[in-house]
């Protein structure tokens, strides 16, 4: 018995002194790389609400799951059901994961769409899914907002060929394939200036006020018009193929890319992967 | 012997006791911060400075020439600058960092953070003593810059850092909000734009701007998009509101207030402009500054930090040329109920300094937020944006009158609208206010601002009803957890969750063995009392 307690004693004693040590050397996390199990301040909550006080209204109804045309003519604001397919998707950030998703007949961007880490992790490309949601637009981008999800029992995986829509930009044609997966052939670095009037080939941040780890800029051009097109770090950050294939181009290169159409204040590409064109 | 033993005993279960409260405590090893007497320079510092931008390249190279000369100034002090573009993004960094000990040293923040950084003990350095140092404080001895004497900051700002009568942060800069007007789409709707706006004035004229054309398009501008009234912060808008209306909002013991008639009145007008079309927000819709300069814009509320977005010559632009109008602008205090007695917010950037176990290192964190105190610093950073250095030095020095005499030479460096958004908040300084600092404001101020933007949401999903109006002040509080907060300003039990694992284990066996030595204390005691009996 004596044996028994001092073997107790020294487990609390050990208890004790494990709980006192501090972890004195990790390292800082960052904006760059959220981590998901921080301390998380109230302020979390702050796009939650609606998405709790809405979601309680939505239902996803298999039954009555919408074209793409369907879901273009839908109003703004509107709940909308569509099924679609996980094509890509941003890192996941206080119990969000923005997703760049499509269906055979068109593209639909999830936005911030409410998930856990696990379901996160589970939404691998070409995952069929079918999601509610509110129908909106931010600076040009149709989106999907504060959606709910389910991925279909035993669904099929579809991952979309690249369009290539070269020909389509400065046209309006091109805002038809908004957010769909994408290709551009043959276009040519152009130089980039920075807030400082300094060119580049690309710049950390539209102006060049980021750091290495930020969104990238780059200029590309084809038949006398100037495109920007970006690096979204949340997407492929730094270290990824495509982030470091960019910081390396020079002005000049003539390239390919692919990517998804993404929209703010008119076409504005998440680039994915780029190359030296064939 | 068995005396001994039994000291023995309760030697180790008073040390297991002991160790295990103070195990509970947390791991932190931080001491409060003890002013040394002297800054010791033979040695070595990595100092870590967190700071924000408007996505300015302007700024970013103030920062770095600031950091360049201080390094000058001080060789052995080194300083990493991490940028970020949003306060909400350097609030959560802090947060998780927080519980490592791996908090920047000098960091850009608001005083509303700092309160909740404050739940832990010895995070944020207490400035007062700093201040009032004559070797390194404000205007010191030892100081190898010009820094601005105590006398030449300006109290009204400096008081604007202190939580509870203690200063925690020192300001960087100041800004307010400004009313920006395509004065041109004003005067076609048959208005001439006050010097100060009621908001009457704006919901009228907003009114009269979403009237369409039979084809679908908006008389006032021929276009398919038209949001006369944009609203960048609606925490701000509804915080300004309150204020204005001498409505209650929280107070400094901690209070939450907002959930009051006046603001469900509020919410109701404003869902009124959501439902005709005449108001929207920039979480729903976009940057104000976009639709302003595209003509699809009457009136824009957004910082006067954004002014130079702001305007067909914006020194900065969002969108392309081709969607750019030609329209004269106008800066004007934000709308007002009162326009005898106008009302802003006074916002803008601060700086702290997080405590260290050294107070070497702290030392230099605070000599190196104060350098960013200094006029080159100052003004450098005020002129990239409607920004007002938060010195008199500043402020009074030659360079800046002469920056403020020039508005209008060029369209980057002297752009008009930024200059006028400037001295707005120059003119109206004495009409600025801050709301009460407790740890939960920053709560409060985001709910604030989550009322306008679900009630427009609703509105625009044809949910808004009395039901949910009924509804909306219960879900607010609760998501924000303003229902734990109590009127000290702490949060309840309830705010921390449920316990973790691993505490849930330490506690249970923690009672374990108390269970089994008292089991052990009273089944010795009757082994030895009838060994006793035996022996008589």
């Amino acid at each position: 018995m004596k044996k028994l307690i001092a073997v107790l004693l020294v487990a609390v004693l050990a208890f004790a002194f494990a709980a006192c040590g501090g972890k004195t050397k990790e390292e800082p996390a960052t904006g760059a790389e959220p981590a998901s199990n921080a301390a998380q301040p109230a302020t979390d909550a702050a796009a939650a609400l609606t998405e709790e006080a809405s979601q309680a209204d939505l239902v996803i109804d298999a039954s009555n799951i919408m074209t793409h045309e369907e879901f273009l003519a839908a109003p703004m604001q509107s709940p909308v059901t569509v099924e679609t397919y996980v094509q890509a998707k941003q890192s996941w950030w206080e119990g969000k994961g923005t997703f760049y998703t499509q269906a055979k007949d068109g593209a639909y961007f999830l936005y911030e769409m409410p998930c856990t880490q696990e379901e996160y992790d589970l939404l691998t490309e070409g995952t069929q899914i079918i999601v509610t949601g509110y129908k909106a637009e931010w600076s040009g981008e149709i989106e999907i907002t504060e959606a709910k999800f389910e991925i279909v029992e035993d669904g099929d995986t579809y991952i979309a060929d690249a369009t290539d829509v070269t020909a389509m930009l400065g046209t309006d044609e091109l805002a038809a394939h908004m957010n769909e997966k994408v290709s551009f052939k043959g276009m040519t670095v152009e130089a980039s200036k920075d807030g400082n009037g300094n060119e580049a080939a690309f710049l950390y941040k539209y102006d060049g006020s980021g750091q290495d780890g930020d969104d990238l800029y780059f200029q590309v051009s084809k038949d006398g018009q100037t495109y920007t097109f970006t690096v979204e770090s949340y997407l492929t950050g730094a270290g990824t193929d495509v982030y470091e294939a960019v910081k390396a181009l020079k002005v000049g290169d003539v390239i390919d890319m692919d990517g998804f159409l993404y929209w703010y204040n008119g076409a504005n590409p998440h680039i994915t992967a780029v190359s030296a064109a064939a | 012997m068995r005396s001994a033993k039994k000291l023995l005993c309760l030697l180790l279960c008073a040390a297991a006791l002991a160790l295990t409260l103070s195990g509970c405590h947390g791991g932190r090893q931080t001491i409060a911060f003890d002013l040394p007497d002297t800054f010791d320079d033979s040695r070595e510092y990595e100092i870590t400075f967190w700071a924000k931008n408007d996505t300015n390249k302007q700024q970013t190279n103030v920062y770095e020439k600031a950091i360049a000369d201080f390094e000058k100034l001080y060789p052995n002090i080194h300083i990493t600058l991490r940028l970020y573009t949003d306060y909400g993004r350097i609030y959560n960094d802090v947060i998780t960092n927080l519980s490592t000990n791996t908090t920047p040293n000098v960091c850009i923040t608001y005083p509303d953070h700092i309160a909740t950084y404050l739940t832990g003990e010895d995070t944020v350095v207490p400035l007062d003593s700093l201040f009032e140092n004559k070797k390194y404080g404000f205007g010191g001895s030892e100081l190898r810059f010009d820094g601005p004497s105590r006398d030449e900051m300006i109290d009204k700002v400096l008081d604007e850092c202190a939580i509870s009568g203690t200063h925690y942060a020192i300001p960087y800069m100041r800004s307010t909000e400004a009313l920006y007007v395509n004065v041109d789409m004003l005067r076609s709707l048959g208005y001439e734009l006050p010097e100060i706006v009621t908001w009457n004035f704006i919901w009228e004229a907003a009114e009269k701007a979403a009237v369409k054309n039979p084809d679908g398009t908006y008389a006032v501008n021929g276009q398919k998009t038209m949001l006369p009234f944009i609203y960048k912060s609606t925490d701000n808008m509804m915080i300004q509101m309150l204020r204005q209306k001498g409505a209650d909002y929280s107070t400094a013991a901690g209070d939450v207030l907002l959930f009051n008639d006046e603001t469900r009145a509020l919410l109701e007008e404003i869902a009124g402009h959501v439902k005709t079309g005449s108001f929207s927000t920039f979480k729903i819709s976009s940057y104000p500054a976009n639709f302003l300069n595209a003509g699809q814009c009457l009136f824009a509320v957004d910082s006067t930090a954004g002014a130079s977005w702001m305007g067909t010559n914006a020194t900065h632009s969002d969108i392309s040329k081709d969607q750019l109008v030609d329209f004269e602008i106008a800066v004007r205090p934000i709308p007002q109920f009162d326009p005898d007695n106008p009302q802003m917010i006074s916002q803008g950037p601060s700086m702290c300094v997080f405590n260290k176990s050294d107070p070497q290192e702290v030392l230099a964190s605070w000599l190196f937020a104060q350098f960013m105190l200094t006029n080159d610093v100052q003004l450098g950073y005020a002129k990239t944006e409607g920004y007002v250095p938060v010195t008199k030095k500043a402020q009074e020095s030659e360079a800046y009158q002469d920056y403020l005499s020039r508005s209008g030479e060029d369209n980057d460096l002297y752009y008009s609208v930024k200059l006028d958004a400037t001295k707005l908040l120059l003119d109206n300084i004495d009409k600025t206010f801050v709301t009460p600092v407790f740890n939960g404001s920053a709560s409060v101020r985001d709910a604030a601002g989550q009322l306008i933007e679900n009630v427009s949401l609703a509105v625009l999903r044809k949910q808004y009803s009395k039901a949910y109006m009924d509804r909306l002040f219960g879900d607010v509080k609760s998501l924000y957890r303003l229902d734990q907060i109590q009127s000290d300003g702490t949060m309840t039990k309830q705010a921390l969750g449920p316990l973790p694992a691993m505490s849930k284990g330490l506690i249970a066996a923690i009672a374990a063995v108390w269970v089994g030595i008292g089991v052990y204390l009273i089944v010795d005691r009757i082994k030895q009392r009838k060994f006793k009996q035996n022996a008589y």
